[in-house]
């Protein structure tokens, strides 16, 4: 008798795959196609082997079960492909310059800067595609000032944001004009002009921390892509309320493209533009 | 083809009421509680709504409420309860409802509540 | 105009180096006409181990979202009898807002509760006893499958039964499958109940 000698992997059958996905989707909001199927599985064997649970079904007890949720967030940066460059998700960008700036522009009382809130920070790329978006797109940046906050837990990872210097890799979304403009090239790196990085402040914030969040407020924006996703239930309660505090009656939030409000928070109104979903804080709030 | 949402954190109930719904031809979207039900219908809004009352972070009622305010009155919507008592009848129709049924649900039950709603012809 | 930066972030650190209000004032703006105020008291109040019964007092008449955000954290991380008491006894508001806030906040207390839930799996109100059926799938309570065993075994109710159904296709194992049978013929003619034991039995199998 021959046995395959595949059967030592171990194997997800259809009911494993749909149990996991629908606990995926109910903790996440990722849902996946039955196409994805294979890129899961493949997944799931990995953790399997990592964390010795042997089989599906131990492996999805102690996904379940584990306390600290570090297991879950494992998985899901698995699942979900998280690099950062420049200009990523460009269309949320294009829907802070045609849509939302506008409307807070209309409603704006006083001369008072327009804030926006930029988390994490991670190395940089986010909060200067804002600045390069809101220089060269953005006209009212000739009638209004916009200050950039820029913030992460990570303080080595602030640092290099601060130096502002990136790989070919990093840039690639940028166009010619914009990289000779607010680039130098040196050897096989872009070094971030002074200008830019001068006009983004970098602070060092642990959102579930009430003492450091405290002093966050008066923003119009926030931008928080792919990170509450990584949060548990109760960090991410935390966050919202965070958010919510640190907004302007009004202010909006822009979330990643795969994340939705409906895992994180009640609190905000789902607002339609023509280029993406944002969220709102409610006008008349104090 | 008809686009329905169905609105439950239920995935088993989900999988129920989509079973049903695709044998009839009907195509069948999921969200999982309100404010994912608002986000997809702000995207393209749907011929039906099959409502569940209790789901976290934004209920039946709300979801309703908010999709009223946003999109007017034009698509229908089932609200679907655990609870018979009257109150919760008079409050789902007050939100914005058009017709109101309460668990279990039988297929029957359900796709007939769809045809009215839709304005189809049942035979 | 354009691109500025306003070190507000860290001037405001220092800034605000105001007395603390002491727990007998932010109790007396818990009942603040303005929003704002009841919201930040609220969340300050986690700070104090009293503050429970005037928190969930507020809780059942605040109509504003987000002061009754800050005030359910605020008992969750309290996590007290009176709060836990307190919650338990907003799943009868008439408020399906509420209601679904609350529930979502037990699930966030961790095993505290779990002793509390259990004796509530009796409780006459079977819309009490589905909410809590709902609130065990995020409990890490070692009974859990037991517990939901015992529902579909006793529970007369229909959607009682269903909703354990719904949690035992993500918890159950092998001890379930023969209550999952017996329900089955329980409820012969409920077409739903059919559907989801069928699919918790395959779930449970995972063949």
């Amino acid at each position: 008798m021959t046995l395959s000698t595949s059967s030592s992997e171990p194997h997800i059958s259809i009911d494993d795959f749909l149990k996991f996905k629908e606990f995926f989707y109910r903790r996440t909001g990722i849902s996946f196609e039955p196409s994805k199927r294979y890129f899961v599985d493949k997944r799931l064997v990995e953790r399997i082997e990592a964390t010795r649970t042997g089989n599906f079904r131990g492996y999805f007890t102690f996904l379940r079960l584990q306390a600290s949720g570090e297991e879950l967030q494992q998985l899901t940066n698995l699942m979900t492909v998280n690099e950062t460059y420049f200009l990523r998700e460009e269309y949320q960008f294009q829907c802070l310059v045609d849509s939302i700036l506008p409307e807070i522009v209309r409603r704006k009382t006083g001369a008072n800067a327009i804030r926006i809130w930029c988390i994490p920070s991670s190395s940089g790329e986010e909060p200067y595609s804002i600045a390069m978006y809101l220089l060269e797109r953005w006209a009212g940046i000739t009638a209004w000032d916009v200050e950039i906050v820029s913030s992460d837990i990570d303080t080595s990872i602030l640092r290099r944001a601060r130096v502002g210097r990136y790989s070919a890799r990093s840039v690639h979304n940028v166009p010619p004009r914009w990289l000779e403009k607010y680039f130098r090239e040196t050897g096989d790196e872009f070094q971030l002009c002074d200008d830019l990085r001068q006009a983004v402040e970098f602070t060092r914030v642990n959102l579930s921390e009430p003492a450091d969040t405290l002093v966050y407020h008066d923003f119009d924006v926030i931008f928080c892509r792919n990170l509450l996703i990584y949060f548990d239930d109760v960090s991410r309660t935390t966050a919202a309320e965070t958010f919510y505090e640190a907004l302007n009656p009004g202010g909006y939030i822009c979330l990643g493209h795969s994340e939705s409000m409906s895992r994180i928070s009640p609190l905000f109104k789902v607002r339609k533009f023509p280029e993406a979903i944002v969220y709102q804080k409610g006008l008349e709030t104090p | 083809m008809k686009r329905i949402l169905i609105v439950d954190d239920a995935a088993t109930v989900r999988m129920y009421h989509r079973g049903i719904l695709e044998s009839s031809g009907y195509k069948v979207e999921e969200a999982w509680n309100g404010i994912e039900a608002l986000e997809k219908s702000l995207e393209a809004p749907f011929d039906l709504y099959i409502v569940d009352v209790n789901m976290p972070k934004l209920d039946g009622y709300a979801f309703l409420r908010e999709l009223r305010q946003q999109e007017g009155p034009q698509q229908p919507a089932i609200m679907i309860s655990t609870e018979a008592a009257a109150r919760d009848e008079i409050v789902a129709y007050q939100a914005g409802a058009n017709s109101y049924l309460v668990k279990p649900v039988r297929p029957a039950q359900l796709l007939a509540h769809v045809r009215l709603m839709l304005g189809e012809a049942t035979e | 105009m354009g691109l500025i930066t306003g070190k507000t972030v860290e001037h405001a650190g220092n800034a605000g180096e105001k007395a603390e209000p002491t727990g007998e004032q932010l109790l007396a703006a818990l009942e603040d006409p303005d929003p704002g105020v009841r919201r930040h008291s609220a969340r300050k109040l986690a700070g104090c181990p009293d503050a429970s019964s005037a928190l969930v007092s507020r809780l059942q008449r605040e109509e504003d979202v987000a002061v009754r955000e800050g005030i359910l954290s605020t008992l969750a991380r309290l996590n007290d009898p009176v709060a836990v008491g307190g919650l338990v006894g907003c799943l009868r508001s008439e408020d399906a807002a509420l209601r679904n806030e609350v529930i979502e906040t037990i699930r966030q207390m961790g095993s505290e509760v779990a002793p509390v839930l259990e004796s509530l799996l009796g409780d006459p109100d079977p819309d009490v006893r589905i909410f809590v059926v709902n609130i065990l799938d995020s409990e890490r309570h070692p009974e859990i499958e037991n517990w939901l065993i015992r529902v579909i075994d006793q529970d007369a109710h229909v959607n009682v039964c269903a909703t354990a159904v719904d949690q035992l296709c993500e918890v159950g194992s092998e001890a379930a499958v023969e209550p999952l049978l017996r329900l089955k013929v329980r409820f012969a003619s409920e077409a739903y109940i059919q559907f989801a034991v069928d699919l918790a039995l395959k779930r449970i199998r995972g063949i």
